[in-house]
């Protein structure tokens, strides 16, 4: 049994995540349908916007060029990280170059992807996440379950247990207030104290150098500004050329992801404080992460580059929604996740997530940049039958049955068998085997009809 | 109609050996519109199975199997939506470094259609009587109905409308369901592969269906009708040719 399906498993068996992923994901698809319709024509502004993303990609090296360049003049240090294990030591170097001890978070889905907490752990230094999701996560020890939620699948009884244990005050599940208070409290002293802020980046702007930032809850400024050192991990695929295109992403990201006509505070950040500023980082350090990403360019699969991380596919996908995000085992879950892992962690890592999916195409219908999933899975699989990655029975039963059915006279004769064959485990249409043989795990399998069509037409019975 | 069209009947392999029936059904509904049927009997498999699967040198195989088998007539009817996709869209991707195979794939596409788009397209005036008072015998005819929409049937082909105006002009009341297009948990071999996650998509359709109070789910695929069926309890699970057929007797 593959990972995907024994994690798919007991999340299936948990009623209580079936019951927050159910909730969350449910409210994020209203919200974000209410919120398209608001635009005067979201469809056209979604083209539009693939439009924009895949012509950016095309000349993604001068646009990072650009970017770099511009950043730099801002003030910024801009570093090009090849892969995680750079990417992370980059940061590292940063924070012990100032003695840091203490690293206050925003939230980052690049971080997550170059495991920079552990590393920085590894290393002495205490890295702290200020995104409520991400803190509840880091306390729980557990990796995010959502790309904009990540803990979508904690209850809040769970989380004031948490919270309760962190701050040794028993507090109630049933005063959200009195909890999210408590999380300020205890966070406010983090901010104050941490040597260095890192973050992640929604957007940079090649045409000023700078970086737009997202967030609900006020930590990504908080994060930002109040450090002396401020560190944003950032994929290079993140990119658009002037500040025309980044008012079309921001349009589509916080109605796609949470269904708000914008978040909360949306920063921008171009190099470090001004003499007369009156506070402010003294240095920003910009980490542009490859990580696998400029191998896609140029290949069937650019098109995933063009995804701004909006979590919109997750709500609507009927196996995320089943599964639940750490069935992927990946910090990207969901159908982008299952196109992304395998891409930039290897296929051979990641075999069953290209499977992990009926190709029923709602998360194409959702995508603020109309990323074809559905067709990407699909050149996937077909690359996991090219390096010999499936099974060897699965291998051969496709192989034999392709074989089977490409000869109609082989196909009308192994049918005729198989008809003999079930007899005795024909009840009512049905094959009834005994259920651990049960391919279908507890699901009715039909039983072949007495007579195909192919039979009754030629018995003249049609 | 003035002179009688001859279509092509592609059942799906889902069809013919499982739910005759269904192939059936659609045979008598054309017939009864005027139409000839033909059955090309050396027809087996469209091919997506092992397309969905990566198998991309059997499934051109089939692909190309298939076209050779269709391509002589006028137009080609498919009691399923997912195979009707198959032809109308992917034949073009698999086959589109053989020049020659790309434009028959292109000429069968063009005249391929999936039953209630074919009945939509001919302007066919649909008449039943599946109202409550219909004494047709069908015991659960009178009672209102929900549509499942098929993945490929409603994103791919943009057939959301037409099933339901036939279902709706033989008589049929449809109380809509919440995510009606939500997947039904079919997917093929994902079925067998991931039966667990499978199975949950599926109890959650039928959940939603069941909420509308319907004794009957309607769908247009082989697939989803199969997929239902294996965990449906207090709920009939009928494929749209049926229930299109049984009313118009």
């Amino acid at each position: 049994m593959t990972k995907f399906r024994e994690a798919a498993f007991v999340a299936i068996e948990d009623v209580r995540l079936q019951s927050s992923l159910e909730g969350a994901t449910g409210r994020f698809r209203s919200a974000r349908e209410t919120a398209l319709a608001e635009l005067p024509d979201s469809d056209e502004m979604r083209d539009h916007f693939k439009r924009l993303r895949a012509a950016t990609l095309a000349q993604l090296a001068l646009h990072l060029e650009t970017f770099a360049a511009n950043a730099v003049k801002a003030g910024a240090q801009v570093h090009w990280a090849g892969n995680a294990q750079e990417a992370s030591q980059i940061v590292l170097e940063i924070a012990q170059a100032h003695g840091v001890e203490l690293a206050a978070k925003s939230k980052s889905m690049a971080t997550e992807e170059i495991h920079l907490n552990e590393v920085l752990a590894e290393a002495g230094i205490t890295p702290v996440e200020t995104d409520l999701g991400e803190w509840i996560i880091q306390l729980a020890g557990e990796p995010p379950s959502h790309i904009i939620a990540p803990a979508i699948h904690k209850t809040k009884e769970q989380v004031a247990d948490l919270f309760s244990q962190e701050s040794g005050k028993p507090l109630s599940a049933t005063d959200i207030p009195q909890l999210t208070e408590e999380a300020r409290r205890m966070l406010r002293q983090k901010f104050l104290t941490a040597g260095l802020g890192i973050s992640g980046g929604n957007i940079m702007v090649a045409e000023t150098g700078s970086i737009v930032l997202v967030t609900n809850e006020g930590n990504g400024r908080m994060v930002t500004s109040v450090p002396p050192v401020h560190v944003a991990v950032i994929g290079i695929e993140k990119i658009v050329p002037d500040w025309n295109g980044a008012a079309v992403w921001l349009s589509l990201l916080a109605r796609s992801a949470t269904g708000q006509p914008m978040s909360i505070y949306t920063s921008v950040i171009t190099g470090p404080a001004r003499a007369d500023d009156p506070d402010g980082p003294a240095e920003v350090h910009i980490v542009l992460l490859d990580n696998g990403r400029s191998q896609l360019v140029n290949t069937e699969y650019e098109e995933a580059l063009q995804c701004i991380r909006c979590g919109a596919c997750l709500n609507i996908c009927p196996v995320y929604r089943e599964a639940g995000g750490h069935a992927y085992g990946s910090p990207y879950s969901g159908p982008i996740g299952a196109v992304v892992s395998p891409l930039l962690f290897g296929l051979e890592n990641y075999p069953a997530l290209p499977q992990a999916s009926t190709l029923c195409g709602a998360c194409l219908d959702v995508c603020p940049a109309r990323i074809d999933l559905p067709r990407m899975l699909l050149a996937l699989r077909a690359e996991e039958v090219k390096q010999n990655l499936l099974p060897w029975h699965e291998r051969k039963a496709e192989e034999t049955a392709a074989a089977v059915l490409a000869r109609k006279r082989v196909m009308g004769l192994s049918t005729k068998t198989l008809r003999v064959l079930q007899r005795p485990f024909v009840r009512e249409n049905s094959l009834r085997v005994p259920e651990r043989m049960n391919p279908g795990n507890g699901r009715k399998l039909p039983a072949l009809a007495k007579k195909s069509f192919h039979q009754l037409w030629k018995d003249g019975e049609v | 109609m003035s002179e009688t069209k001859t279509v092509a009947l592609f059942t799906t392999c889902m069809v013919d050996q499982i739910m005759p029936e269904v192939g059936v059904a659609t045979v008598h509904l054309l017939r009864r519109l005027g139409y000839e049927v033909a059955f090309p009997e050396a027809q087996t498999c469209c091919g997506q199975p092992f397309y969905n699967s990566g198998f991309q040198k059997e499934t051109a195989n089939l692909a190309r199997r298939t076209i050779e088998i269709l391509e002589p007539y006028e137009a080609v009817v498919l009691p399923g939506g997912s195979c009707t996709t198959m032809i109308r869209l992917e034949y073009a991707h698999l086959l589109a470094d053989e020049p020659d195979w790309l434009r028959r794939a292109n000429e069968l596409a063009a005249k391929t259609f999936e039953l209630s788009q074919f009945l939509a397209r001919e302007g066919v005036e649909l008449s039943g009587d599946a109202t409550p008072s219909a004494s047709s015998g069908q015991a659960a005819t009178g009672q209102p109905i929900t549509y499942h929409d098929s993945c490929h049937m409603c994103r791919m082909l943009g057939l959301k409308e037409e099933p339901r105006e036939a279902l709706t002009a033989v008589g049929y009341t449809i109380t809509e369901m919440a995510e009606s297009d939500r997947c039904c948990g079919f997917g093929g071999l994902f079925s067998i592969r991931m039966p667990e996650v499978s199975n949950a998509m599926t109890a959650d359709k039928l959940r939603q269906a069941e909420a509308t109070g319907a004794h009957t789910i309607v769908t247009a695929d082989p697939g989803c009708l199969m997929q239902m069926r294996g965990l449906a309890e207090g709920v009939e699970v009928k494929h749209l040719a049926v229930a299109l057929e049984e009313v118009t007797r």
